[in-house]
């Protein structure tokens, strides 16, 4: 658990200033190539939910399993995935994490225990307390987390997995990132009750909420029910709230949004929050500044190699579909 | 080693209860698992629960969008699960999850994971099944990338493709008849004899006439055949098996000999599988057609429940026939 009165305890935020660092120069970067068309698709920004990938991942393990949404580059990036690839993977080319087969909206690295964003909300849910199902079967000493959006408690199978997660005592944290948006549409427009701890609570599910926001209360919390989970303590329910400061992808022009809501909710922005502190607590002004420049040669140095990778060959196309029946795919001759 | 008498259920029962002993990786989950006869109406997991456990034989709430996501889940993470649906019907509550992610996971993230599961969805008309408990629904996962499907007609069938599904790498839908749950058939007891999945068995060698076909539909066809020799027609039946991938060898072959070609299908035969075949042999085997190639199938109607409409609905041993006589009319 998180010792906060520990004297490494504001290396092990700073640790957290660097990941989230990382993520906010992938996102930003990430933006200026889909602007200069280098980007095949569209992509869907974590900007502003840093602190909560990060926090969360902070306390996983290579070996643990998280399961993403269509937002997936910064639990991506907090799981261990290299940027690098994951840039050459926007830009569909050689060297991608999957090879140039799925783009932004199917980052995985398998690698690391991070198995996939997906492009259909809440399939991570009922994969997530499978591969804990599989754990269970093999014995293996390792947790999943599943993060989903506050839009994706208005789905079916959401109800359905917290129910199976209880019902056979899996080991598996939920977080739910509530940025206020399901797509385009207000959730609180959409939806009834309470929220969403309100509901995993219904399923006997012990639901904390917490400020995603405040990287420093995400690790406290998670740390807590991490560790009560590899105790056996059963499926918990992690209620973040946040904000996203982009749109829903990268195509959004975000006509739906109240003037100045945004401008509001960038003075709450995670990683200047988490700057002030380190500052206080006596990490120099010039590491912070360091931090970000190395962050941000980082990524531009990925986007540079993703620029400079070649294209996979188009015939490429007809792997990986199936082992049986490969004779038969119709290949365009 | 010998053959033995066994209803397809038990079967099937027997090549997961084999595979599930040979490979600890290998685990059931669905409705009804566990409860007293293990499963609704054929006992097809009768007794396993005793000898597995409830970690490996998993009873499940109806959840049908959690059954099969969680068995995609637990295939990546390292398991080989058997997941069962009971019936097609239902499996049309757990599309997404097949179709969007067991059919495109190893492709979508670059080969970096493999989809080793069963999905048992049981097809095929049952006497008043009606429109929710009685659909074929084969050709809508053959049209998806990354699926295997397999369709058995014989009790040694059902076993030996139980097996070889569960041990490929690919997700395999198995789709059983649940007319035949209870048809007994003559069954090998050796755990090694496995039949390979994209091989059609020829139930009856002929030289006049191709009946290309599979699930109860080659069965009837045996039966067709019988009446058309009486009548002097030597009808070949090719037993598909495996729909995707599709034997097309033997079935080149056959139609090569025979220059005649029927598909018969159970299900709506607008845009079945029939169809692909159809085409297929059209397009490649033109040179070799006495005649134009025939299908068989369903009309384009929900399945209806009162017996006359029903029957009225049934592709029959006698349609069969009359339809196989068509392809020695004038072309």
């Amino acid at each position: 658990m998180t010792n906060n009165t520990a004297s490494n305890y504001p290396a092990r935020i700073l640790e957290m200033y660097k990941t989230m660092t990382l993520i906010r120069a992938f996102e930003e970067i990430a933006e200026e190539a889909f602007d200069a068309g280098l980007v095949n698709g569209s992509i869907h920004q974590y900007i502003g939910e840093e602190a909560i990938g990060t926090a969360v991942c902070a306390n996983l393990r290579k070996t643990d399993f998280i399961l993403s949404n269509h937002r997936g580059h910064g639990h991506a990036i907090a799981k261990g995935a290299n940027p690098e690839a994951m840039m050459k993977e926007l830009l569909g080319k050689v060297g991608g994490t999957s090879g140039g087969k799925g783009g932004s909206m199917h980052i995985a690295d398998f690698s690391v225990g991070m198995l996939g964003a997906n492009g259909v909300l809440a399939d991570g849910l009922t994969m997530g307390v499978g591969a804990a199902q599989a754990l269970v079967l093999r014995n293996v000493d390792a947790i999943v987390t599943v993060f989903v959006g506050d839009g994706t408690t208005n789905r079916g199978p959401f109800y359905e997995s917290l129910n199976w997660a209880m019902i056979y005592e899996l080991p598996i944290l939920f977080v739910c990132e509530n940025n206020t948006y399901a797509s385009s549409t207000s959730t609180r427009k959409v939806t009834a009750g309470p929220g969403p701890v309100a509901r995993a609570e219904a399923f006997g599910m012990p639901a904390y909420d917490v400020d995603g926001n405040d990287v420093r209360e995400v690790d406290e919390i998670a740390s807590k029910i991490i560790t009560n989970i590899r105790n056996g303590g059963g499926p918990q329910f992690l209620h973040a709230k946040t904000y996203r400061i982009k749109g829903h992808v990268s195509r959004d022009k975000m006509l739906y949004r109240p003037e100045g809501e945004t401008e509001a909710n960038w003075k709450n922005e995670p990683i200047s929050r988490c700057a002030d502190w380190l500052i206080k607590n006596g990490i120099s002004e010039a590491e912070i500044n360091s931090t970000n420049a190395s962050a941000y040669k980082e990524i531009r140095d990925a986007l540079e190699a993703a620029i400079a990778a070649p294209f996979p060959d188009g015939k490429l196309a007809y792997k990986d579909v199936q082992d049986l029946g490969n004779r038969y795919l119709g290949e365009h001759s | 080693m010998s053959m033995i008498t066994m209803t397809q259920a038990a079967a099937v029962r027997e090549g997961l209860a084999e595979e599930m002993r040979r490979d600890p990786l290998v685990w059931a989950l669905g409705e009804d698992l566990s409860t007293a006869h293990g499963g609704t109406s054929a006992d097809q997991y009768l007794g396993l629960i005793d000898e597995f456990g409830d970690k490996r034989i998993v009873n499940t709430p109806i959840s049908e969008n959690t059954i099969m996501g969680a068995a995609v889940g637990a295939a990546v993470a390292g398991t080989r699960p058997v997941a069962d649906l009971r019936m097609a019907d239902f499996g049309m509550c757990a599309v997404d999850e097949l179709v969007n992610q067991a059919a495109k996971i190893r492709y979508m993230f670059g080969g970096q994971a493999r989809v080793p599961l069963v999905v048992r969805q049981a097809i095929g008309v049952r006497k008043g099944g009606a429109a929710q408990h009685s659909q074929s629904t084969e050709a809508w996962y053959i049209h998806t990338p990354g699926l295997v499907v397999v369709a058995p007609a014989t009790a040694s069938d059902a076993k030996g493709l139980i097996k070889s599904a569960i041990r490929t790498d690919d997700p395999v839908v198995y789709m059983e008849h649940k007319d035949l749950w209870l048809a007994e058939g003559q069954v090998s007891d050796n755990p090694n004899d496995l039949i390979d999945i994209g091989k059609a068995s020829i139930m009856r060698q002929g030289s006049d006439l191709t009946i290309v076909s599979w699930s109860k539909m080659a069965l009837l066809s045996l039966q067709a055949a019988d009446q058309l020799k009486s009548e002097g027609i030597s009808a070949e039946i090719i037993n598909l098996r495996s729909l995707w991938p599709w034997d097309k060898d033997t079935i080149y072959k056959s139609v090569s000999k025979t220059g005649r070609l029927l598909v018969a299908q159970e299900s709506v035969q607008v845009a079945g599988f029939g169809a692909e075949i159809s085409a297929d042999i059209s397009e490649n085997l033109n040179h070799s057609l006495k005649t134009y190639v025939r299908r068989i199938g369903a009309p384009r109607t929900p399945v209806p429940y009162s017996e006359p409409m029903e029957n009225e609905y049934r592709v029959t041993t006698t349609r069969i026939i009359k339809k196989a006589k068509e392809l020695f009319s004038a072309p």
